[in-house]
């Protein structure tokens, strides 16, 4: 499936603003991102299993809220680095 | 960092490299080879937030980074050759997974980093906020908890919450590794205090007899202090110096006792700031940077004027350092990373501002001039030989 890529993360997808993966589940579809494109995992997820504080993660452009929303093959996946800080 | 032997017999094959790690990416400042003209490259890593540079004494090639941006999860990169090419860590720093929604901790940066023992050359140790130990032995690529700091039964009461802490988190920093033993440590947490370890991280205990915590209802408690920077004197390892939130403090490890060295500077001035820089070949050689500790704690130089402080009998006397330097209206201060001396005879000392510049002396603080300006602001500043 696609999966759009934010400009912070694209130096880990040698510039693609979007990727094809695959997974039955956000959590799945990141760890194949993370086997194609290593390290860009931790930096959207933490060791505790959660999305970032200040990434957002869309499914056909409704946000989920963790690993574990489901997938299907012809899904398009979405991650956001939210716009905050300075 | 522990420091490297004296350069002078090697000063014609070695040439002098700043690392400065800034809020905005790192940058290297090169010398050309008379601490009199120097080359700004970079930067790295633009965007990201770099709490701390550094490149191994040891081998003199591996360079890591601690790095982290405002939105990513925190990470280490390192290069191998001084930035032209880098790799990222495949595991960096991560508490392990939580049984319980109350147990889970996440690593927001990585705010310290050592290199390890030289008998253990691919050993580096990071301090993390919040508080962690970390240890890699592949040379930074992958890191491993240290189970007997992160997961004591006391950590908590050691380290304590997310309250106590920096206005940028609490802080695990200073790690020191004795030049005679591998297994001998200390750490500095802001806050928590300073800990000792003998057994390489198994077991702990806290090291802050005769230390000020003044915040506390108890002046004098065995933890809870806040080390702004500790330092251990290479050639003389059972001395220790800090420069605390309560003053600059000495400690001779066999009598286990910190003796405030700080009252002995001008009142007007007073004996709080963050970083302190030990003489490579003198133990009794040191210098501060005083900020203004008063009040609401304004952290800046006390009535904008910067100036360094260097004492060299161990505390007894101290000397004002402000040659070259603004002479007023001058509102930055240095951090507690962001300042560092040399290996060379005269001893430079260097100085990263938090208004993005450096400042060098070739003379021990004799007098400084400016080295680069306009860069974001500093968070360290490290001197290498490369």
């Amino acid at each position: 499936m696609k999966v759009y890529i934010p400009s912070p993360l694209c130096s880990y997808t040698h510039e693609a603003n979007s990727v094809a993966a695959a997974g039955g589940s956000v959590g799945e579809l990141l760890e194949d991102l993370d086997r194609r494109f290593p390290g860009i995992r931790f930096r959207i997820i933490n060791e505790q299993d959660e999305i970032r504080r200040h990434i957002r993660i869309f499914v056909n452009g409704n946000q989920i809220a963790g690993l574990s929303a489901p997938l299907g093959r012809e899904d398009e996946v979405m991650i956001v680095c939210a716009l905050s800080g300075g | 960092m522990p420091a490297s032997q004296p350069t002078r017999a090697r000063r014609g094959k070695s040439k002098l490299c700043l690392l400065i790690a800034t809020r905005k990416g790192m940058f290297l400042l090169r010398d050309a080879g008379d601490r009199r003209s120097w080359r700004l490259a970079g930067p790295h890593f633009l965007g990201h937030i770099v709490n701390h540079a550094v490149l191994d004494p040891r081998d003199r090639r591996t360079l890591l980074v601690a790095a982290r941006t405002g939105h990513l999860g925190p990470t280490v990169f390192r290069s191998l050759d001084l930035g032209k090419t880098w790799k990222e860590a495949g595991r960096p720093p991560a508490f392990p997974k939580a049984e319980t929604p109350e147990a889970k901790r996440e690593v927001d940066h990585v705010f310290w980093l050592t290199p390890g023992h030289a008998s253990e050359p691919d050993v580096w140790y990071a301090g993390t906020s919040p508080k962690g130990l970390f240890r890699s032995a592949d040379g930074g690529m992958t890191w491993e908890g240290v189970a007997g700091f992160n997961e004591n039964p006391l950590r908590e009461k050691w380290a304590a919450g997310p309250q106590d802490g920096t206005p940028d988190g609490p802080k695990m920093h200073s790690i020191l590794i004795d030049p005679r033993d591998a297994r001998h440590l200390y750490i500095g947490m802001s806050s928590g205090g300073v800990f000792e370890t003998r057994d390489q991280g198994r077991s702990w205990q806290p090291l802050n007899q005769g230390c000020r915590a003044d915040f506390l209802p108890d002046p004098y408690p065995e933890y809870g202090h806040d080390p702004h920077c500790v330092r251990l004197h290479p050639l003389q390892p059972d001395r220790l110096y800090q420069q605390n939130h309560c003053g600059i403090y000495r400690m001779e490890r066999a009598e286990g006792r910190w003796v405030r060295i700080g009252e002995a500077m001008p009142k007007k001035v007073g004996d709080i700031g963050f970083p302190l820089v030990l003489h490579p070949r003198d133990p009794d050689t040191l210098w501060v940077f005083p900020m203004d500790g008063t009040s609401v704690w304004p952290r800046v130089s006390p009535d904008g004027r910067p100036a360094a402080y260097v004492t060299r009998n161990a505390g007894k006397s101290w000397q004002r350092l402000d040659r070259g330097l603004p002479r007023a209206q001058a509102w930055w201060t240095v951090k507690r990373q962001a300042m560092c001396g040399d290996t060379r005879d005269p001893v430079g000392i260097y100085l990263g501002t938090t208004n993005g510049e450096v400042w060098g002396s070739r003379d021990e603080g004799g007098r400084f001039v400016n080295l680069a300006r306009h860069l974001p602001e500093i968070y360290a500043l490290e001197s290498a030989e490369t």
